[in-house]
């Protein structure tokens, strides 16, 4: 069969400088194509130069035939919607707030001269009950920000969909998405390719995404074709070395776990934690509060790793928070050792931080601009150690040769860092007072895979070297897996599950914890699966029970 | 462990100075305010008269000739009254822009950092004020305090306070609440180390800029009072009262509007190049 989208010899240049050069492929007819890459590698550019969307300041050069026309010729308006549809990341900037779901639904139809806007709204609902969005004539009277993420993204893939497009492009669709939520896009995307016979083409940095998406992948890296082949060579025999080392960056869900030996001493007790965030607005006019945590008890113990599960919302974060004291709770105690760390107030709180450290999901943000990365690092020294300058600067040149940094860069500012960098640092200043426990909320969430493997095994490295105990906060499974002696499963602000990581893995018993476990995308096309059923109805919520020596159940 | 090198490690950027001049409007805006600066220190050097000297060569000459800019309805010259007045000009604008920036920076600081009750107050407080003109203000207080260049100075001031505290407000309510700070708090620091080595560095640029925009405000704000009789008094030689007392004499001598009008223009502009030029090479973004 002929190929719908055929690109020859694909380059982009700003000036005389490269962003993306010599990319070929085809795109068959119900085929999907994966452009997989890490950040900087070219593959949104890609994309925006087969929509016609580069910045003014780039160049396209070579063809990319579509319908008998050259897509990267200046002259010819871009098939954009009717021939090519665009599926964006972040589905609440790619809908304008202000007008209704419908409006913008048939915005597109109208303006073609397709149809009226009478069978425009008709097409528009059976559109969207076709992306699966239940009671499509009420959504359409709403405005993007009444529908959550997920529903937004269906609706951003109805809105391509009606126009009839052959190819679509899906530039990280799912990165914004909880895991529940990327399964289902992932499914829906998968069912509209079977049941249209259209090309698509899904840009993507998620392995596992790629393996149970795509027919042919095409490696980027540096705006450059590494890799280009089946789904099945890919993973079983890549060729290039990048392929290969992007592939063994990938956290594995389905990897075998080694247990640490713990020892049983508790180290931080959580109990019956409570937190409500209280709407904004005088009192009269407060709607109801969030409930972000309900009842939540806890115990790490010395020197292990607890690693906290959850979707967003699930509260996962509010108790890393509550437990550095960033957040207040409402109810509940906080014992570090022997000391009440909830009791604690002023200076004697003040002193007592040193006990307990963070590390932040986006280093970008974490580190002082102003300050000098040596400063930022030392600032837990000067405040609880009271160090000669030249003994100051000496643990500083440590903690950065600890991290695998060269310890001049102590002067220097954090933009001048990588984000893999910084976070080396963030991880620097959090054990420089050495803390009883670290709180890593999401630390690696931010980051390219292969720069995520290398800030894990620092993170391992510190834990064994260190001593360190850690709490582990992140959405991603796998991740998980990777660095978790134990698990804890949350959701809407309750523990569902908590047990050590061989047990949560592979033998969970809370039919959340299953489900969660189920939709992670595994990098290994053999393992494919069709559509899964979505977590529905109710589930146990109540209190934890002991199922078996060490795994707790909500009951 | 062995040293990681990763991408994107950015060459050190260039020195504020040299990002500064490179911008047009930096390079501008920094002759202009330099060049005043200039004339103000070395008014008595550069000035061929007294300022306030009468009659010495006749009533209402033109320019050109003998007195570079003409002479004023008492003979006075007026290339010496410009450069005598960037004196008081610049000393309107830095003591003026001065009371507003400090009180206002600590006004909105507190606000942002102690929340709370005290952040209801001071800043409802700062909304009223702010819910009446600058000149308004401006007015009332002269009006109680007296007509003289001084009080004028100090009006000007108290009325820009509610301007800048709301903008140091909001920029240190970012500031704040980015997780920075927040690491900063759980590593243990207190109160001081927060405000001073955390927050203060990181608003300063942000209040900055907008100090030297403020500057070109304050020295207009000054230049109304002077002009309406509630600023300076005979004989200074401030532009906005040169501006004023010219008004009846707009036919018959128009460059003695037209000359001190010419200054402040002038003067406000530099200052708001400035401030533009400042804007860019201060941002961390544009340093990339």
């Amino acid at each position: 069969m002929n190929a719908l989208l055929s690109v020859r010899d694909l380059a982009v240049r700003i000036g005389t400088r490269p962003l993306v050069e010599g990319i070929s492929f085809d795109l068959k007819a119900g085929e999907v194509l994966s452009v997989v890459g890490e950040s900087g590698s070219g593959k949104s550019m890609t994309a925006k130069a087969l929509m016609g969307l580069l910045p003014p300041a780039a160049t396209a050069t070579g063809r990319a035939e579509f319908d008998g026309a050259d897509l990267l010729d200046a002259d010819i308006a871009p098939p954009r919607g009717t021939g090519i549809g665009l599926i964006f990341q972040e589905p609440m900037t790619a809908l304008t707030p202000v007008l209704t779901i419908g409006l913008q639904l048939t915005e597109a139809l109208v303006s073609h001269e397709i149809c009226d806007q009478k069978e425009a709204r008709r097409r528009a609902a059976a559109m969207l009950d076709r992306v699966g969005i239940p009671q499509p004539e009420m959504r359409m009277r709403q405005f993007p920000h009444e529908l959550s993420g997920g529903m937004r993204q269906r609706v951003v893939i109805a809105m391509m969909m009606l126009l009839g497009p052959r190819v679509l492009i899906a530039d990280e669709p799912t990165t914004a998405l909880d895991v529940t939520v990327q399964a289902q896009i992932l499914d829906l995307l998968r069912e509209i390719v079977a049941e249209t016979g259209i090309g698509l083409i899904l840009i993507t940095h998620d392995m596992g995404v790629v393996a149970e998406m795509s027919d042919t992948v095409l490696v980027m890296k540096s705006g450059q074709a590494v890799e280009h082949g089946p789904v099945t060579r890919i993973f079983k025999s890549p060729e290039a070395d990048y392929t290969r080392t992007l592939l063994d960056a990938v956290p594995r869900i389905d990897a075998a776990t080694e247990q640490a030996e713990t020892k049983q001493d508790v180290l931080l007790s959580v109990s019956d934690i409570n937190k409500t965030f209280n709407g904004r607005g005088p009192h009269l006019f407060r709607r109801h509060g969030t409930r972000a945590l309900d009842n939540v008890s806890l115990n790490v113990r010395m020197g292990e790793t607890l690693a906290l599960v959850g979707e967003s919302g699930s509260g996962k974060t509010t108790l890393g928070r509550v437990i550095a004291r960033l957040t207040e709770a409402d109810s509940g105690k906080i014992q570090l050792n022997s000391l009440d760390l909830t009791a604690c107030k002023g200076r004697r709180l003040r002193a007592a931080r040193r006990q307990v450290q963070m590390i932040f999901q986006d280093p970008y943000a974490s580190l002082d601009p102003r300050q000098t990365v040596g400063h930022t690092i030392a600032e837990p020294l000067i405040i609880h150690e009271r160090l000669p300058r030249s003994e100051r600067n000496e643990r500083v040149r440590q903690l950065i040769e600890k991290v695998g940094l060269e310890a001049d860069m102590a002067r220097r500012y954090p933009h001048e860092f990588s984000g893999g960098q910084r976070q080396r640092i963030a991880i620097a200043r959090a054990i420089a007072a050495r803390p009883s426990l670290v709180i890593a909320d999401e630390p690696t969430s931010a980051l390219d895979v292969s720069v995520q493997a290398r800030i894990l095994d620092l993170l391992e490295e510190m834990k064994r070297g260190e001593e360190l105990t850690m709490l582990f906060i992140s959405h991603d499974l796998a991740v998980v897996r990777q660095i978790a002696d134990r698990v804890a499963v949350m959701r809407h602000g309750k523990i569902l599950e908590l047990g050590s990581t061989t047990q949560i893995f592979a033998a969970p018993r809370h039919p959340y914890t299953r489900a969660l476990i189920d939709v992670v995308p595994v990098p290994d096309p053999a393992r494919k699966r069709g559509v899964r059923p979505a977590l529905k109805g109710s589930y146990p919520a109540g209190p934890l029970v002991e199922a078996s020596p060490g795994h707790w159940v909500a009951s | 462990m062995q040293t990681v090198t990763e991408p994107q490690t950015q060459r050190a950027p260039p020195g504020f100075w040299r990002r500064l001049v490179r911008s047009p409007s930096g390079l501008v805006g920094l002759s202009i305010v330099l060049l005043l600066v200039f004339c103000a220190a070395f008014a008595d050097v550069l000035a061929p008269y007294s300022p306030t000297k009468m009659g010495a060569g006749g009533r209402f000459l033109p320019p050109g000739g003998k007195y570079l800019l003409g002479t004023d309805e008492f003979g006075r010259d007026m290339f010496s009254r410009i450069l005598y007045g960037s004196r008081i000009t610049l000393l309107i604008g830095a003591v003026a822009v001065g009371i507003s920036l400090t009180v206002g920076m600590l006004v909105g600081m507190i606000a942002a950092f102690r929340r709370g009750w005290i952040e209801a107050i001071l800043m409802r407080g700062t909304d009223v004020l702010f819910s009446f003109t600058e000149t308004l203000i401006a007015l009332s207080f002269v009006a109680v305090l007296g007509p003289s260049l001084q009080n004028a100075v100090i009006a000007v001031g108290v009325a820009g306070v509610p301007f800048y505290a709301r903008t140091c407000y909001s920029a240190a309510l970012v500031e704040t609440s980015k997780p920075y700070f927040e690491a900063s708090i759980a590593a243990g620091a207190g109160p001081a180390r927060l405000v001073l080595t955390h927050l203060l560095p990181n608003v300063l640029p942000t209040m900055i800029v907008v100090a030297t925009l403020g500057v070109s405000t304050a020295i207009l704000a000054a230049a109304g009072l002077s002009f309406l009789g509630l600023g300076a008094q005979p004989p200074t030689s401030e532009w906005g009262y040169m501006l004023a007392g010219s008004r009846d004499y707009i036919n018959r001598a128009p460059w003695l509007m037209t000359i001190p009008g010419l200054a402040i223009a002038v003067t406000v502009l530099g200052f708001n190049l400035l401030g533009d030029g400042l804007r860019t090479s201060l941002d961390p973004v544009e340093r990339k």
